[in-house]
């Protein structure tokens, strides 16, 4: 879920493709569907992982970017995208020096000293923290900021955690396809909450503002791994594509994972919670495997997933060559197939940013294809419409208020 | 050619958003590491464009030391010598 709250008075979409980020902007009412305006591309020829706006205070925009040469950092904007700056303190590890007197084993990666190979997520922190942003980044890291974007730094807490190079396989950077922290996702009822997603690792949740992490797994399947001989479940290890705390429900969270489509309600009082694989609820011809996850930022039960070919070698396209997109509106006991308007034939694949909604009544869906394609649903998924082609590899997909 | 007791740095074109524009400066000599803390301090936010957290010149990102290639930013950088920052992308 790139962002669960998108900020208000949205009228753009943010296209980040793999040589720039677009900004898309809708045709004015009464103009006709057709009178869609795609403006000039910010950060020309960088890849662009993630452009969020936050939708608390006066609505700066964050950028992920990682230019080719000269490796990542995070823009800022404060005044709708006309004018960008580089972060003073762009997202980096520390010194493997810094670990002289670290607990961590010697054969720790992070004791060979980590480098952010790129930005991938960007995430507004809670309402009562004004300025508070979090970035995850690949090799899997979790990073702070507390002004505004300018200065980032390591949550210590989760980048120094013992078991986080248990937790996840290796640190090995990559894109897009390589480990990363992802939907970095802030409680909205509770500051101290954080969750996030590791590919792969799985899901885990801090209750203390960051300083400790645990798992929280149980009962999501791990095809890829052999069962353990004692008949119990993997505790982490998992593989999320696509994360969220519902924005209007906290205590339900929902993800598309690399093994299916889950929902976790959680209940007070009991010490292990356990998902809900609502994905056994797809059409068995469909399968319930995808990227990403897109969830009604006011109805907790209306998602909406795009599901993709995960079979034998992973093509990660269209089921069969078919786009749809599949809705549930009672928190996935059912689902809509939505094709009407999407091309018959097509292998599109869609990543786990590259969908989102603009938060406005009736709601607007928006999803991008690595072929550079957009299509767009002004009514919740029912008829989707094509209005730009032709662009690099989109990334990601966010909506703006840039006025 | 630079003075006889500086060093020249040359900065292709992708660069000169951090250098203010400037293509060449002079430095004092050194090695590629004392280098980059110098330009760093003159265009803050360089070196790290340049060289990574670890200290190792990004992998594409590359260093000539007047004709020669170098990765290691411990080589030593003579007055009257120059260096030349330049990308260096593959790939599509």
């Amino acid at each position: 879920m790139t962002q669960p709250i998108a900020p208000a008075g949205a009228d753009a979409w943010i296209l980040g493709t793999r040589k720039g980020a677009w900004p898309l902007r809708p045709p004015t009412p009464g103009r006709g569907w057709k009178d869609w305006k795609l403006e000039e591309p910010w950060f020309f020829g960088c890849q662009v992982h993630h452009v969020v706006q936050d939708p608390r205070g006066a609505g700066t925009l964050l950028a992920a970017v990682r230019t080719g040469h000269l490796g990542p950092t995070v823009y800022r904007s404060t005044d709708g995208g006309r004018n960008w700056k580089e972060a003073a303190r762009p997202p980096a590890f520390r010194a493997k020096e810094a670990y002289a007197d670290s607990p961590l084993t010697a054969e720790d990666p992070r004791r060979q000293g980590l480098v952010v190979d790129h930005v991938f997520f960007l995430a507004p922190g809670h309402a009562s923290r004004p300025g508070v942003w979090y970035a995850g980044v690949s090799p899997i890291g979790l990073f702070q900021s507390e002004d505004d974007g300018v200065s980032w730094a390591e949550v210590r807490g989760f980048n120094d955690h013992p078991s986080l190079a248990t937790w996840c396989y290796n640190f090995a950077p990559g894109t897009p396809d390589g480990l990363k922290c992802h939907s970095v996702q802030v409680d909205p009822s509770d500051p101290k909450r954080l969750m996030l997603g590791l590919s792969g690792g799985g899901i885990f949740l801090s209750e203390d503002m960051g300083k400790d992490w645990r798992p929280v797994n149980l009962g999501v399947a791990m095809d890829f791994a052999p069962p353990k001989t004692d008949g119990s479940e993997y505790e982490f290890g998992h593989d999320p594509h696509d994360a969220v705390i519902h924005p209007a429900n906290p205590r339900r969270w929902y993800q598309q994972n690399h093994c299916g489509i889950y929902r976790l309600d959680w209940k007070a009082g009991e010490k292990t919670q356990r998902w809900e694989r609502i994905g056994k609820n797809m059409p068995k011809e469909v399968g319930d495997i995808g990227f990403s996850m897109t969830c009604h930022p006011q109805k907790d039960a209306v998602c909406w997933v795009i599901p993709m070919d995960g079979g034998t070698v992973w093509p990660r396209t269209s089921v069969e060559g078919k786009p749809a997109v599949y809705r549930t509106r009672d928190a996935g006991a059912s689902w809509q197939r939505l094709d009407k308007g999407l091309p018959a034939r097509a292998w599109l694949t869609v990543y786990r940013q590259a969908m989102a909604h603009d938060g406005k009544d009736p709601l607007n869906l928006l999803f991008g294809t690595t072929s550079g394609e957009a299509y767009w649903s002004g009514d919740e998924g029912d008829r989707w419409l094509n209005p730009v082609r032709g662009l690099p590899k989109i990334q990601s997909v966010t909506a703006a208020r840039l006025g | 050619m630079p003075s006889a007791l500086r060093t020249r740095v040359r900065f292709a074109a992708l660069l000169h958003s951090y250098t203010t524009g400037a293509s060449v400066v002079e430095v004092e000599p050194g090695t590629v590491s004392s280098v980059m803390a110098e330009l760093d301090r003159r265009f803050p936010g360089l070196a790290f464009r340049i060289v990574d957290e670890q200290g190792r010149i990004r992998p594409h990102m590359n260093v000539f030391l007047n004709e020669y290639l170098i990765r290691d930013p411990t080589t030593p950088v003579a007055a009257g010598s120059e260096l030349y920052l330049v990308g260096a992308l593959s790939g599509g």
